[in-house]
């Protein structure tokens, strides 16, 4: 059995026939070939595939496709600018040195974006707390909070 | 960014390799996909020791999608997987090296040992399948606790090895330790646990796995730290195939800390069974997979003695230490606990006789091997807390004990084998003391003391071995592979430069510090230099990333051959310039006949190089492009001083890491902002280590209990503080950068630092003895207890 999905994803128009039980991941993954959003776990904890569905920070393994119906879906691929430019807050990590081996980034800029939307003028507690659900081994997090404060200014610009 | 004298030495260059990770263009190896490829998923042992008595896979072959199903009957002329290192026991037996099946034969001997391998169509048909394989087990008692399985009537995990010893072995002159011990004025004990971790790098295991049947060629994506040492294994030892007919490429890797450096069995009989389904073969590790079967780290039970004069002065050390293997030798399982873990035991200090005796056991439990530090964050726990109790237990300040014993003269040779080259500790005590505010402490605690809440200062002055060699040395010490770097400098036509190094980047960004060194040397732009790392079929050798050695041997390796490519320039400028070769000076990207002003700029070198027109083709090859393998004379030793200032609340035992202050001398630093970084996450794991992290396996069932992020306590932003780092140089002797290592010290002595600043903080309490970690539950019964008692 399959069922008949179809969503917008960094601005275009996707369609495809899926299996009831395929996670959004594995749409955006293996059907699109979107790998920019990576699998770090299986219990809804790591965030490393923390994407923008309708404008939220969601993590991506722990819905299924079909219930992203419609949706309008943001992955790292569709974050930096039509011309390349890198988004601020991208640009913020690799000015921070916020990431490392890269695997938790995406998830983690994602999720960044979304924090600052959510708290534009977050104090490093509140960043802390708010990254809490996005897990790096590499980092310690210590740039990965500088970047989202020099991104969080950027994109108040 | 331009250069200046020292070129790019020195500068935060930013790295070259975060535009494809932070767009989500990184090639990882779960992203490789395959035409016409299949997916493989691994039966696994629900039991912790079992017979096997039957496997049934009728049902799973025909269900569908399925393509093959293999178990450990089907791998005939498939060897076990090899330990690389040999230890030796006291009384001159070899270790006990029981086989490690790559699919189970037999006996399965943990929760996890893969039993079968399903193939077919899409991942989800393959564990379906998995599901209709119908296993008999005879189920058998269990031992996961080290020191258990060496109780006489635990259970036998493996006929080769009786009573679960692997060995015995040990270092140091023991009737001198002896001596020393029966006039000391004072004598402090400790017993600790080094509890068991699991890497939890955030990329899982992964793999892709190919034949070619025209080219007889088998070519295998991995998640390797090391993918020359996993392709020599595997040929060589497992597989019986000629290495050339191999290629393993490890693409961009999501962080390894030790767990991706081992041969695995899930790619050995994925390639294996790649020639048998003629078809690519994917692979992707779950997380509940990977915290059951990647190589565990730590677990080490030791008793400790130090004997001091009546000035404070160490007159010797003795060390009993139990190291857990797992169920099986993992690669380097076995030289963790002696070579990299004993003989760092002398620490910073003067002490002038160690002996130490370690047993390995083994255990039913996930093999057990290098996780980030390997044996020398156990090394500097023991040594540390023994100083740190020692200390409170004379009443001479910590820092004061610490610099009665420190080592100032080098060369120092240590009484555990190693000779130190060079180092300042009382420079990084100093300076970290400086940066932690250590004068303020007093009022800071008096103030906590008003809130009701337990500060405590810890502190721990580590040193490290690292980039590990020479190979004769680690030969003669049981090693089975070298230990050298392979570089290669190919200078293009037109001037700019591709380096492949047989190091491996997985978080370090090789690419941009090897990119500052050769631009650094050759007067270009970092720019114009591309780094290629990660692939047998581009990079001529490898030995590969661990042991904080990237830089210090494979950098040597890049230089070496960096010398080959201006030696060769000269003689190209000599013949162009009509001067002789001695006179050609190189500067800033200049060949210059000295004392005047003609010279060729290093693109007109390159490019005459490769368009030899006029050449002195009679005597000199055409072409720019020079090789080096670099095998060090020595260890490099890192060292410095960490300090951790925690607070408790009594009432609920949280510890909160309210400062922690690092000081280290890696030698010279090429990019500090990387280096700051591989600290910063150092150091996190060795917090994680003390305050969150516990590997737990069930004592009856052998079931492992914090097998998933819910029950397995990950550092997340929130437990941590921003760190305050520094740095002290004191160049490596040996190397021609100076460099000496940076990506381990973190989590070597921060464990050790904050377990210190705990115990200093629950000492008003009573509290005496404390094991990691420091969680709230462990820390409030501490506390209750102490007050009870």
């Amino acid at each position: 059995m399959s069922v008949s999905l179809s969503m917008t994803v960094n601005g275009k128009a996707t369609k495809a026939d899926v299996e009831p039980r395929m996670l959004l991941v594995d749409y955006l993954r293996v059907s699109l070939g979107l790998t920019g959003t990576h699998v770090g776990c299986d219990t809804a904890q790591c965030g490393a595939c923390t994407i923008h569905l309708n404008g939220r920070a969601v993590k991506a393994c722990n819905i299924l496709a079909v219930q992203a119906q419609g949706a309008t879906i943001l992955t790292i691929e569709g974050l930096a600018a039509a011309d390349g430019t890198m988004h601020p807050m991208q640009q913020a990590f690799k000015d921070c040195h916020g990431l490392q081996c890269g695997f938790c980034t995406p998830g983690m800029v994602m999720n960044a974006v979304d924090l600052v939307a959510r708290h534009p003028g977050a104090d490093e507690k509140t960043i802390r707390e708010q990254l809490e659900g996005n897990f790096c081994r590499c980092t310690g997090y210590h740039n990965i909070v500088k970047a989202v404060q020099q991104g969080a200014a950027a994109m108040a610009k | 960014m331009g250069a200046n004298d020292t070129g790019f030495i020195g500068q935060s260059v930013k790295r070259k390799e975060d535009a494809r990770f932070l767009t989500g263009a990184g090639q990882y190896t779960d992203d490789v996909t395959m035409a016409n490829q299949t997916h493989a998923y691994f039966l696994r042992s629900p039991h912790a020791h079992a017979k096997l008595r039957k496997i049934d896979t009728s049902k799973a072959k025909k269900a569908p999608g399925v393509v093959a199903v293999y178990t450990g009957a089907d791998l005939e002329g498939v060897n076990g997987l090899p330990c690389g290192w040999l230890i030796t026991s006291v009384d001159g037996t070899p270790m006990k090296e029981p086989p490690h099946h790559v699919l189970a034969k037999g006996k399965v001997r943990y929760v996890g040992d893969q039993v079968a391998l399903v193939i077919a169509e899409t991942r989800e048909q393959a564990k379906d399948a998995a599901e209709l394989i119908d296993v008999d087990y005879e189920v058998l008692p269990a031992v996961v606790n080290s020191a258990d399985a060496l109780k006489p009537g635990a259970p036998q995990i493996h006929d080769e090895a009786p009573g679960n010893k692997c060995y015995t072995w040990a270092i140091g002159d023991r009737a001198a330790v002896d001596a020393a011990f029966a006039k000391a004025a004072h004598v402090t004990k400790i017993d600790i646990v080094n509890n068991r971790l699991i890497p939890n790098a955030i990329e899982p295991r992964a793999a892709v796995a190919s034949y070619n049947r025209a080219e007889d060629a088998y070519t295998l994506y991995v998640t390797s730290q090391n993918p020359h040492v996993e392709r020599l294994l595997m040929t060589a030892f497992v597989l019986g195939l000629p290495e050339h007919k191999v290629r393993v490429i490890a693409p961009d890797v999501g962080g390894g800390f030790g767990s991706k450096i081992y041969l695995y069995a899930e790619e050995t009989a994925m390639v294996w069974a790649s020639k048998r389904v003629n078809r690519p073969i994917k692979w992707a590790c779950e997380r509940s997979e990977s915290f059951l079967t990647d190589a565990h780290g730590r677990d080490h039970i030791t008793h400790a003695e130090l004997a001091l004069d009546k000035d404070g002065k160490f007159l010797a050390l003795r060390v009993h230490t139990i190291a857990a293997m797992g169920a099986y030798l993992s690669t380097f399982a076995s030289c963790i606990p002696t070579i990299l873990y004993a003989t760092l035991l002398a620490g910073q200090y003067t002490t002038p006789v160690i002996y130490c005796e370690v047993t390995a056991a083994f255990t039913n439990t996930a093999p057990v091997d290098a996780y980030r530090g390997a044996g020398r964050p156990e090394a500097t726990y023991v040594v540390e807390r023994i100083v740190h109790q020692a200390a409170a237990e004379t009443g001479i300040a910590q820092d004061e004990l610490r610099r009665r014993n420190f080592i100032r003269t080098f060369p120092y040779q240590t009484p555990v084998a190693l000779l130190y080259d060079t180092g300042g500790y009382d420079a990084t005590l100093d300076e970290a003391m400086k940066i932690a505010d250590v004068k303020g402490f007093a009022a800071r605690k008096a103030e906590a003391a008003k809130r009701g809440r337990l500060r405590g200062l810890g502190y721990a002055a580590y040193i490290e071995a690292c980039g590990i060699a020479p190979s004769n040395v680690a030969g003669a010490l049981g090693a089975r592979a070298g230990l050298f770097e392979a570089g290669e400098v190919r200078v293009h036509p037109t001037g700019s430069v591709t380096v492949f190094t047989g190091s491996h980047s997985h978080g370090q960004g090789h690419e941009t510090t090897f990119a500052q060194v050769v631009a650094t040397v050759l007067g270009i732009p970092v720019e114009n230099v591309d780094v290629v790392h990660g692939d047998t079929g581009r990079v001529l050798f490898g030995m590969g990333t661990y042991g904080s050695r990237s830089l210090s041997v494979g950098g040597t390796a890049i230089m070496k051959a960096l010398d080959k490519i201006v030696a060769k320039g000269k003689k190209i400028a000599a013949h162009l310039l009509e001067a002789a070769e001695g006179d050609i000076e190189f500067k800033d990207g200049k060949f210059t006949v000295a004392g005047t002003d003609r010279s060729k700029t290093f693109g007109e070198i390159a490019l005459t190089a490769y368009v030899p027109h006029n050449y002195p083709l009679d005597k000199l090859e055409p072409g720019l492009n020079e090789t080096a393998f670099y095998d060090p004379t020595n260890f490099t030793f890192p060292a410095g001083t960490h300090i951790c200032e925690v607070e408790i609340d009594p009432d609920t035992g949280v510890v909160q890491v309210v400062n922690f202050t690092a000081c280290d001398d890696f030698g010279n630093i090429i990019n500090p902002m990387i280096v700051e970084g591989q600290v910063h996450g150092g150091l996190t794991q060795g917090i994680g280590q003390a305050l969150l992290e516990n590997c737990v396996y069930d004592k009856e069932s052998g079931q492992l209990l914090t097998g998933s992020y819910m029950d397995y306590a990950m550092p997340r932003a929130d437990d941590l503080p921003s760190f305050k780092v520094g740095t002290k140089v004191t160049p490596c002797t040996h190397n021609p950068l100076g460099s000496k290592g940076c990506g381990e010290a973190g989590a070597i002595g921060a464990p050790a630092a904050l377990m210190n600043a705990v115990l200093d903080a629950m000492s008003v309490a009573g509290v005496k003895h404390f094991d990691m970690p420091a969680s709230p539950h462990r820390v409030w019964q501490a506390l209750r207890s102490a007050k009870a008692a």
